[in-house]
């Protein structure tokens, strides 16, 4: 029986392949098989010799057949690995093209800026680019004829036809007017748009986005304006010590009015923001002016608030490093590629608003 | 505004020092742009005295010059190259090792033409004191050698530029701007002196004013006056803050304007003729001014006038025919009121900016007037002689006294800032303002005559906030209403944030671009209302409002081409315009695709933009705006701007939400850019609303337990019959079991005929209560192909 166990694996063993394999199991196991024809000559054996003779035939029915599926295993995987191995692609070649959009960088800013003032309770809200001089001018407190409106560059359009003076609007601060014309205080809303003005050099362009707010309740003063600022610009730029210097300056509509510096360092051509020492422009505010408040039906003896005002692509600039302005508007896929935004980076402050 | 330290100092006596009162000054709003230290790059400059100065030996131009710098040892062998290079004079001289202003060169020793060299004698330029660069500096004879150059020259002093916000028409004088910093504690401010200079005779001319354009002028005549070059302290004084010294009669005008913001004009007497009368332009009227211009006037214009006419253009500029020149000896001066409004209309037509206009643009002090001519009569009488004679006056002071009532509790409740009232009161009364406390804590207060910007409460407010320091105003957060916030923005504004988003993860990037274009582009994209072009515009390529947002895409694609860049693919979600009224302006989605829309690749097929592709980019954003994607019809009727035969417009009823398709091989060609170019615009604004349905929950998902089942069915129908049309009546046939419907082959060719094609659609079954059966299922298909045959008038193919 040795010699046949030894046989049997020696030749499960040698088995080239599958259909090999499965000969050895027919000549061992099957029902002619040598192991089978063993098995049927038990029945001539005393009951001891039965016993152990039949305990061994079994052992050997079970070792042969479990080197018969283990060989069986090997062979399979042999086979796989063969077909697999002429299945073998370059995996280095590029993947199959797909484009990637960006964002605009003055999106995504806008994004954030919406993300911050949500925080700070802030609704959006927005308005026509084309204005007449009463809600562009008059209403803000610029009297008729007055120098403060020549800073502006303003871009006219063919009057209408009741006479009114149209133009582009310089500034997003008349849907502050509709606003307060359209909705009673409580307000609280930020106003991002397009705004225009004729200049075009290295810092200007005829359009360019602003940002602005207002808040008109009965007790907001400037201390909030200052806390409202602040936490604004130490969430934007992501300098959680950002210092911020109010300056008195003078706006038409704001009464006391003031400009905003942040802190920064330059250094060989380098801009860093934070608490070095210098500062920076970036901002205009105040509390609305009573004229301003009148002029858009608030009772000014009732209510009060502020108001500010700042150019999106500035701060855009600034915190991303673009270093030239006119980029913003040239559609150059290079430049949309590398300072523009995956879409999925939708700012929020849950998951942070800086990339 | 410029001035130096020690001009501010004739004003303020104090003990701060340049950085503390350049401090103040920016947190009083008087913004320092810039302080200008000449004493620091100017102190190795010396006065010295050219000793002997011979002919170079090899250069006819060179001299040799002996310079004694007067550090007591022997001169300097220095080679000059200056015309004026002579013996005797006294000269700017620089020693070796010296950095030239103007270069930035250090100077070395050195051997010119074979001669040695010990250092330069400056000209002017060289100093970055002027352009003059004729000859070297020639000091006068009684100059100290050896002294420093620039303490002699009074340009030792600190000079200090502020940005003047338009309100402080105060501060255009060096006064205001001491009593500023005199207000916020940062010293004393000095009496001015007030002593009115008596007249000893009748003035010969005199003056009327007939325009409310001019509410007040003051005159007076000067005669036997010696005019000339104005004394050194004067010229250097001017000259520090970059005003070029012309004559002494002109020189103390200018010093009265910039000392106490009081413009003045000298007119040559003798060249009056007749008297002055201050009355409005003639149209056909010139004046000659003294920049040299001549300017036509017209009636919107204040002029000062005499007999022969114009003189001088009110609180603008003074004429160059009865200017002062170096042989005026008689003189009449003139101080006057100008409205501010049409000052700053006839400066900003004429295009003028001088110093008077400024001033009198911003508004100056009404009560100063005399105190303005009695000023410079003392200047005039001390530096050129001669007797003054009365004053003569036209018109009056326009009242400016108003009364403002102050409750100082608005400086915590706007100001956000307890300051106590007596630091109120003390504040405004620095600032000149005249305060009478009313019973119940209020204050009347009067400001004063030089600060017509204040005229309400919250002007007080500001006031006392600015001198006391915004610094101190507390930072408060703001409050909320819940801890939880609300979105801020609305459906329709949430739209624009999510096409964007849509068409960027599609691959297209997003450009802005200007609203405005040339007309000849807005041309191509349909005639622009007459409302929209532009009255000034900036230049010929930006002159109308855009109608469309797809020129200045297009147009960019054509450039990132040009670059290399072929494959493009952009979008802007932004304005385009149809009228100038607020509901004339339309929130477009738009984009393009050029190029390939499959490059070169290894695995795919390469393959050009086409229309499919703007198709596509069009679903996108109606989808993410919310538009009900199933809804929509599609007709071929697309605007002008696209192929006529390869573009859609998307419907939903009757109202157009957008178009797609490619881009016109004409306008292309107009736009000099290379095709195919495809294109797609939609309304955001005209995508309906989502119907509220009560609450956030979506209905209720119900799926069928029965497998679904797929059959293909082919259709020859004429060539022109729409894929839409098969698909719309195979969905017909029965709405309740086709769940969907596929175009999945289109042939035209052998075997379908002529003019005809074969249309492959697969259909997708899903029964809801029992699987199907093969006679169900050949029941609904029968169904499907009538349902065709009449849409169409095609039929099954066999």
């Amino acid at each position: 029986m040795d010699a046949l166990k030894e046989e049997l694996l020696s030749q499960v063993a040698s088995a080239a392949d599958l259909a090999a394999l499965d000969e050895i199991r027919v000549t061992a196991l099957g029902k002619k098989g040598r192991i089978t024809g063993l098995m049927k000559e038990l029945g001539a054996l005393s009951p001891e010799e039965k016993k152990a003779r039949g305990q061994a035939l079994n052992a050997l029915k079970d070792e042969i057949a479990a080197a018969l599926d283990a060989r069986k295993a090997d062979l399979a995987a042999a086979h796989l690995a063969k077909k697999l191995e002429a299945e073998r692609i370059d995996v280095t070649l590029p993947v199959r093209p797909e484009t990637e959009g960006r964002i605009h960088p003055i999106s995504q800013t806008i994004d954030e800026i919406v993300a911050i003032f949500a925080e700070m309770g802030f609704t959006v809200a927005d308005g026509p680019d084309i204005e007449d001089d009463f809600h562009n001018f008059t209403a803000l407190n610029f009297p008729v004829g007055h120098p403060a409106r020549d800073m502006h560059d303003t871009f006219y359009l063919p009057d209408a036809a009741d006479g009114r003076k149209m133009l582009l609007r310089t500034h997003t601060s008349p849907v502050q007017v509709r606003t307060m014309l359209k909705k009673k205080p409580p307000i609280r809303v930020i106003i991002p748009g397009r705004t225009f003005r004729s200049d075009y050099d290295m810092t200007h362009t005829p359009m360019f986005h602003q940002v602005e707010g207002l808040v008109i309740d009965e007790t907001t003063n400037m201390g909030h304006l200052k806390g409202c600022l602040i936490d604004f610009c130490r969430a934007f730029f992501d300098v959680d010590d950002l210092p911020l210097r109010f300056r008195p300056s003078f706006f038409p509509f704001t009464e006391p009015s003031a400009e905003v510096d942040i802190g920064c360092l330059r250094k060989g051509g380098e801009l860093k923001l934070g608490n070095f020492g210098d500062w920076l422009e970036i901002l205009g505010c105040g509390m609305v002016h009573p004229n301003v408040l009148e002029a858009c039906g608030v009772d000014s003896t009732k209510y009060q608030g502020f108001a500010f005002g700042m150019g999106i692509e500035r701060i855009a600039m600034l915190k991303y490093g673009i270093p030239d302005l006119r980029t913003f508007f040239e559609a150059d896929l290079r430049w949309l590629k590398h300072y523009g935004f995956v879409p999925l980076d939708v700012p929020s402050l849950a998951h942070g608003l800086t990339r | 505004m410029k001035f130096t330290l020690s001009w501010l100092k004739e004003h303020l006596e104090t003990d701060a020092s340049l950085d503390e009162i350049s401090r103040r000054l920016t947190m009083l709003g008087l913004e320092v742009e810039g302080i200008e230290d000449r004493a620091k790059a100017l102190a190795p400059f010396r006065i010295a005295q050219v000793v002997s100065a011979e002919k170079h030996p090899d250069a006819d131009k060179l001299r040799v010059c002996m310079v004694d710098t007067g550090d007591g040892a022997a001169p300097l062998q220095v080679v000059c190259g200056a015309p004026n290079a002579r013996a005797g004079i006294k000269v700017c001289f620089a020693p070796v090792g010296t950095t030239v202003p103007a270069s930035g060169m250090v100077l070395k020793k050195g051997v010119i033409r074979g001669v040695e060299s010990n250092g330069m004698m400056c000209s002017e330029r060289e100093l970055e004191l002027s352009d003059e660069h004729n000859g070297i500096i020639e000091l006068p004879e009684d100059a100290p050698v050896g002294a420093s150059f620039a303490d002699y020259m009074g340009l030792g002093d600190p000079v200090i530029d502020i940005a003047l916000t338009p309100d402080r028409a105060d501060c255009a004088g060096v006064r205001g701007v001491a009593r500023d910093l005199a207000a916020a504690g940062l010293g004393k401010l000095k009496p001015l002196a007030a002593d009115p200079v008596p007249g000893t005779f009748p003035s010969p001319i005199t003056v009327t004013t007939e325009t409310p354009g001019c509410p007040y002028y003051v005159g007076r005549t000067f005669r036997g006056v010696k005019n000339g070059p104005s004394p050194k302290w004067l010229q250097d004084k001017l000259r520090a803050i970059g005003l070029r010294p012309i004559s002494a009669l002109v020189d103390i005008t200018n010093l009265v304007t910039f000392d106490v913001a009081r413009p003045l004009h000298a007119f040559d007497a003798d060249k009056v003729t007749g008297n002055i009368v201050v009355r409005m332009g003639r149209a056909g009227e010139t004046l000659k001014a003294l920049n040299g211009k001549e300017y036509a006037l017209d009636d919107t214009m204040v002029v000062i006038a005499d007999d022969a006419g114009a003189e001088a253009l009110g609180g603008i500029i003074g004429g160059e025919p009865s200017g002062c020149t170096e042989e005026t000896t008689t003189v009449f001066l003139e101080a006057a009121l100008f409205d501010p409004l049409r000052v700053a209309a006839t400066g900003r037509r004429l295009g003028i900016d001088s110093d008077a206009r400024y001033r009198l643009e911003r508004g100056v002090d009404p009560e100063a007037v005399v105190a303005g001519i009695e000023m410079a009569s003392r200047l005039i009488l001390e530096l050129c002689g001669g007797e003054a004679s009365e004053l003569v006056f036209a018109g009056a002071v326009p009242e400016w006294r108003r009364t403002i009532t102050l409750r100082p509790t608005r400086q915590k409740a706007l100001g956000g800032i307890d300051l106590a009232v007596d630091d109120q009161a003390r504040i405004l009364a620095d600032l000149g303002c005249v305060l009478t406390p009313n019973a119940d804590g209020t204050f009347a207060v009067v400001p004063p005559s030089w600060r017509a910007d204040i005229y309400g409460e919250a002007d007080l407010v500001e006031e006392i906030l600015r001198v006391h320091g915004y610094d101190f105003i507390p930072a408060t957060p703001m409050d909320r209403a819940g801890t939880v916030t609300k979105p801020a923005v609305d459906a329709r504004q949430r739209r624009t944030v999510t096409a964007r988003r849509a068409l960027a993860a599609r691959g297209l990037s997003e450009a802005v671009t200007w609203s405005f274009l040339s007309t000849e582009v807005a041309g191509l994209f349909g005639a622009a209302h007459d409302g929209l072009v532009l009255v000034n515009p900036i230049s010929s390529d930006l002159t109308v409002m855009r109608p469309s947002v797809l020129p200045n895409l297009i147009q960019a694609a054509g450039r990132n081409a040009d670059r290399g860049f072929a494959d493009v693919g952009l979008f802007e979600v932004g304005p385009a315009y149809r009228t100038p009224e607020p509901d004339g302006q339309d929130q477009i989605a738009g984009g393009v695709r050029a190029g390939n829309a499959v490059p070169r690749h290894w695995a795919e097929k390469e393959r050009a933009v086409d229309a499919y592709d703007a198709k596509a980019d069009a679903l996108a954003v109606l989808d993410a705006a919310g538009a009900p994607a199933g809804n929509l019809q599609i007709t071929t009727d697309a605007p002008g701007w696209y192929h006529p035969g390869r573009s859609g417009t998307l419907r939903l009823g009757p109202t157009v939400l957008g178009w797609f398709g490619e881009v016109h091989p004409s306008i292309l060609d107009a736009l000099k850019v290379k095709g195919p170019v495809v294109a797609f615009e939609v309304f955001l604004d005209k995508v309906p609303a989502p119907k509220k349905k009560g609450g956030t929950a979506k209905p209720l998902l119900t799926l069928s337990a029965f497998q679904p089942v797929e059959r293909d069915f082919a259709f020859v129908v004429d060539r022109a019959v729409e894929a839409d049309r098969i698909v719309r009546a195979v969905k017909g046939a029965d709405k309740a079991l086709i769940a969907g419907v596929g175009v999945f082959d289109i042939y035209e060719g052998a075997g379908v005929g002529e003019g005809r094609k074969s249309v492959g659609i697969n259909v997708t079954l899903q029964p809801a209560t029992a699987t199907l059966t093969e006679q169900d299922i050949e029941a609904i298909g029968q169904k499907i192909v009538a349902a065709v045959v009449k849409a169409t008038g095609g039929s099954l193919r066999a």
